[in-house]
Order: C-alpha cells, then structure tokens, then sequence
C-alpha cells in the first residue's frame, strides 16, 4: 500500500478568528479534516503584532511573532495559517532574525527571559499553498462531491499574500486561488483586483479611502459577471462583506455580491454542511446563492 | 524648526532607515514615482511616497510628518515590489509611522490612536480583543461615529461573532518579562 507523506501541521489561527472571523477557523478545520490534513493548534499562541503594533513598538512586534515561531520550533512542524497579515508578518520576522545578527540576539534573549528560545527553523505557511501545492489538482478533485457547475467567481487573494515576498504567488497577478477554483468546478473570473489593496484598517481609521478601495474591488468582480467573490484574508473578508451599502455609495456603482472564504468555497464543493462551515455567519447571502446555484 | 533640529530629524530617521534590510537603498531613490502611482491611498496623501524622498533629500522631513500622509499607508506593499531601486519603502513607512507615534505632530492622528489602542490591548492580553479596542479606538478619536458602527455591531453580536469578554494568554506573564527586556520608545 502506498503510503502518503505524513501531512500534518501546527496551526495558528490568529485573533480574527477567535471572534469576528470564526466561519475561517471553523471552515478551515473542517476542509483539513477532509483532506487529511492534520492542523494542531498551536499551544498558548499570541497575537502575530499585525501591521499595528509594528509601527509603535518594532522590536516588540517582531518578539511577539517569535514566541509564536519558537512554540512552533518545539513541536517541530510547519506553521500553517490562513490570514495574510500573520502569515506576512510571522515571515518577516523569520527573514529580520535570520538577516540582522544583533536583532537576532536581542530577540533571542528577550525570549529566554521568558524561558524560551528560537533557532530560526520554522517555515510558515499559508493554508492556500498548502492545499494547491502539497495536495494539488488530483487531491482535491478526487474529494469533490458537489461539484461547483460553472460558479463564477472573483478570487481575491489580498495583498499581503503574495508580498512583499513573491515565493508564494505572483506579486501583482496571483494564481492559487484562481487554479483552486477551477479544481472544485468554478469558473474563475479574470479579475486584475486580486492582489489590490482592500484598504484594511482604514475602512476604520479613514473610512473615505477605504471605501474607495474596497468599492473598486467589488464593482469590478461585478462588472466581470462573479457570483461571488473568495478572500484569503480576514480583514479583507470582513471590508468586502460588512460595508457593502456605504460602499455602493461611495463607488457609484452597485456593490452588493455574496463574498466568501476560499475555504468555504472548497467545503461546499466537498459536500459539507453549512454548520462546518459556519455559512450562517455571513453578513452576505452566501446560503442562497449556493442553494440556487449548487442545490448544497 | 531650526535648520539644526531639521538635520538632526533627517539623521534619526536615516540612522533608522539603515537598520532595515535594503534600508540603504533609499540613497538610490531616481525620483521615478512608480511608489506613487502604486499607492491605493497616495491620492488622499498630502505628500505622496515619491514626495516622501524629495523632502527627506531637503530637510523638510518635518513637513511629512506634521501632514496627514503617514497614517495613510495601508501596508500593501505595492510600492516595495515595484521600485526599480530595490527600497522597502513600506519598511520605510513604518520608520515614519514610529517617528510620528513618538512625535504626535500628525495634523491626522486616527491611525496612530488606532495602533496605540490596538498595542495596549495586545499588551494587556497577550491577544487582540476587537470590542475593547474598537471601544478604546472610538472614544479618543470620534465617538459619535461609534454610533454608525451600531447596527453593524449588533449583525456581528447575533452571529456570535463579537467576544465580549477577551481570553488572555496564558503565559501572559512570560510574556511580559520577554517585552521588558527591550527598551524602546514610549514603552512602559
């Protein structure tokens, strides 16, 4: 009997998905489990820093992410996350440390001082590479049960996805998820905005240009004919699918489509129920639409 | 600011600016302002990314942080991938966000309220926890605006996805003695 490579991973989720974006964590798990995908959590994790304690406190924020590598390091796996902003900022932490000698040492020993330390080992990972580079088109078409019968789809990566570092995906034109999509039966729209800015906390902090940026987004997944778009990205989930009225008025065009994770896509596709999926959880129709469009 | 105090600023921030990865490279600028037309939000800055350089090369490092333009950046790395120079420029970014953070001279002071309210909710917990900080965020900068935010926050509460009460880490006090080991500004 053949034997397959051992696939499994610690997982870190992240805050966002603790609370406002649990339908990733929880549809997330479930997919892995469906794909024989072991994800531990990691044990005690904290939060990555995110692009908002860096610019207060560097040293700190990069502190932060390497408690979390080096909780990693122990347990000896690769790290697997599914948000943009950990899995870009977990990497650079990992890429400072192992460039700037004297960063390293302070970072190290500000870990001792808590009783741990990193040796630099870990590799980061996000969810999205994993299932199309390590399982591939056979894997996943092989678990299909409700193939998606020609969906259309806008897959939006984010930014931080595939930059600064360009090992994970194309920096400008990205194509994981595009090639994901047509495994489980989608059609992936042509859609430029994929690696666009969604304008992350300034559809808080500057709401005017964020609005801006997340309407261009929207209207043109609209204007290419996508039922749906598909994010990678908590923040970015969340600015596509919470302000969608304030947003059609700031664009001038309509801006209202469902908006979904790429791994709500793929459970849905596997046959799984709404509630491994936390569908319920959508400020957008998401049940309806694939209830009309799939008969899920 | 007198000529002295403006050397002495663009000093501090270059000083800075080479500790990063590539940093030097901003002696490479060409002034060809493809981080300016890369930028999602250049558009609402008072002084684009390219400007950004240009003041720093005449001493008016000042101008740029006293204006509405470093807050601005979204952290999308657009313009780091495509300057033909090789600048991380969003690394530089984040030098001018701490720069202002410290400074508070900002005429447009909501992301600096913002990464301040979100470090000392991680801080405290180890973790982000969204309510608290949006809490915090709306209180010191735009309260009323909070009330927009109600029925939005009532959409995420019926779906269980507002936690109002946060789970600290649970070697939150290792933490903390990892943090105190590194002096930086404005820490406590």
């Amino acid at each position: 009997m053949n034997q397959r490579p051992p696939r499994a991973y610690s997982y870190y989720p992240g805050c966002s998905l603790m609370a406002t974006n649990r339908a990733y964590d929880v549809s997330t798990r479930s997919v892995a489990r469906a794909l024989g995908i072991e994800m531990t959590e990691l044990d005690d994790w904290n939060c990555c820093g995110a692009t908002a304690y860096m610019p207060i406190r560097e040293k700190r924020s990069c502190v932060l992410s390497a408690r979390n590598l080096a909780i990693a390091e122990k347990q000896g796996r690769e790290l697997a996350t599914v948000c943009n902003a950990c899995y870009v900022v977990l990497r650079k932490t990992n890429k400072c440390m192992a460039e700037n000698a004297e960063l390293r040492g302070e970072i190290r020993r500000a870990l001792q001082a808590g009783g741990m330390d990193y040796g630099g080992t870990v590799r980061v990972r996000h969810f999205l590479d994993i299932v199309v580079n390590e399982l591939g088109e056979e894997e996943i078409r092989a678990r299909l049960k409700h193939p998606l019968g020609g969906l259309k789809v806008a897959c939006y990566s984010g930014c931080q996805l595939s930059r600064p570092f360009d090992d994970t995906d194309h920096p400008e034109f990205p194509e994981l998820m595009d090639r994901l999509a047509g495994w489980l039966g989608a059609e992936a729209v042509p859609f430029p905005m994929s690696a666009k800015c969604c304008g992350g906390m300034s559809m808080t902090t500057h709401p005017e240009t964020g609005r801006v940026l997340t309407g261009k987004i929207l209207a043109v997944a609209k204007q290419r004919g996508a039922d749906c778009v598909a994010t990678a990205c908590p923040l970015c989930q969340v600015n596509l699918e919470a302000y969608q009225d304030q947003v059609s008025d700031a664009a001038g065009a309509d801006c209202r489509i469902p908006v979904l994770y790429f791994t709500q896509l793929m459970g849905i596709a596997f046959g799984l129920g709404s509630k491994d999926l936390a569908l319920g959880d959508s400020l957008t129709p998401v049940e309806a639409l694939f209830a009309e469009k799939v008969g899920n | 600011m007198t000529t002295a105090a403006a050397k002495r600023l663009g000093e501090e921030f270059l000083e800075a600016i080479y500790a990063i990865p590539q940093g030097e490279r901003i002696n490479e600028c060409i002034q060809c302002g493809t981080c300016s037309a890369s930028c999602p939000s250049s558009a609402a800055m008072e002084y684009s990314p390219r400007e950004i350089v240009a003041s720093l090369r005449a001493g008016m490092l000042e101008r740029v942080l006293n204006a509405n333009t470093v807050w601005l950046c979204v952290s999308c790395y657009s313009c780091s991938v495509r300057c033909p120079a090789g600048i991380p420029f969003t690394d530089v970014m984040y030098e001018l966000k701490r720069l202002e953070a410290e400074k508070g001279v900002s005429k447009e002071a909501s992301g600096a309220t913002m990464a301040k309210a979100f470090a000392e909710t991680v801080d405290r917990y180890g973790r982000n926890a969204e309510v608290e900080l949006l809490r915090k965020y709306y209180l010191r900068t735009k309260p009323l605006a909070a009330l927009a935010q109600v029925s939005l926050a009532l959409k995420l509460f019926f779906r269980g996805r507002l936690h109002l009460f946060p789970r600290k880490v649970r070697g939150l006090d290792e933490l903390r003695k990892m943090m105190a080991t590194i002096p930086e500004n404005g820490t406590p």
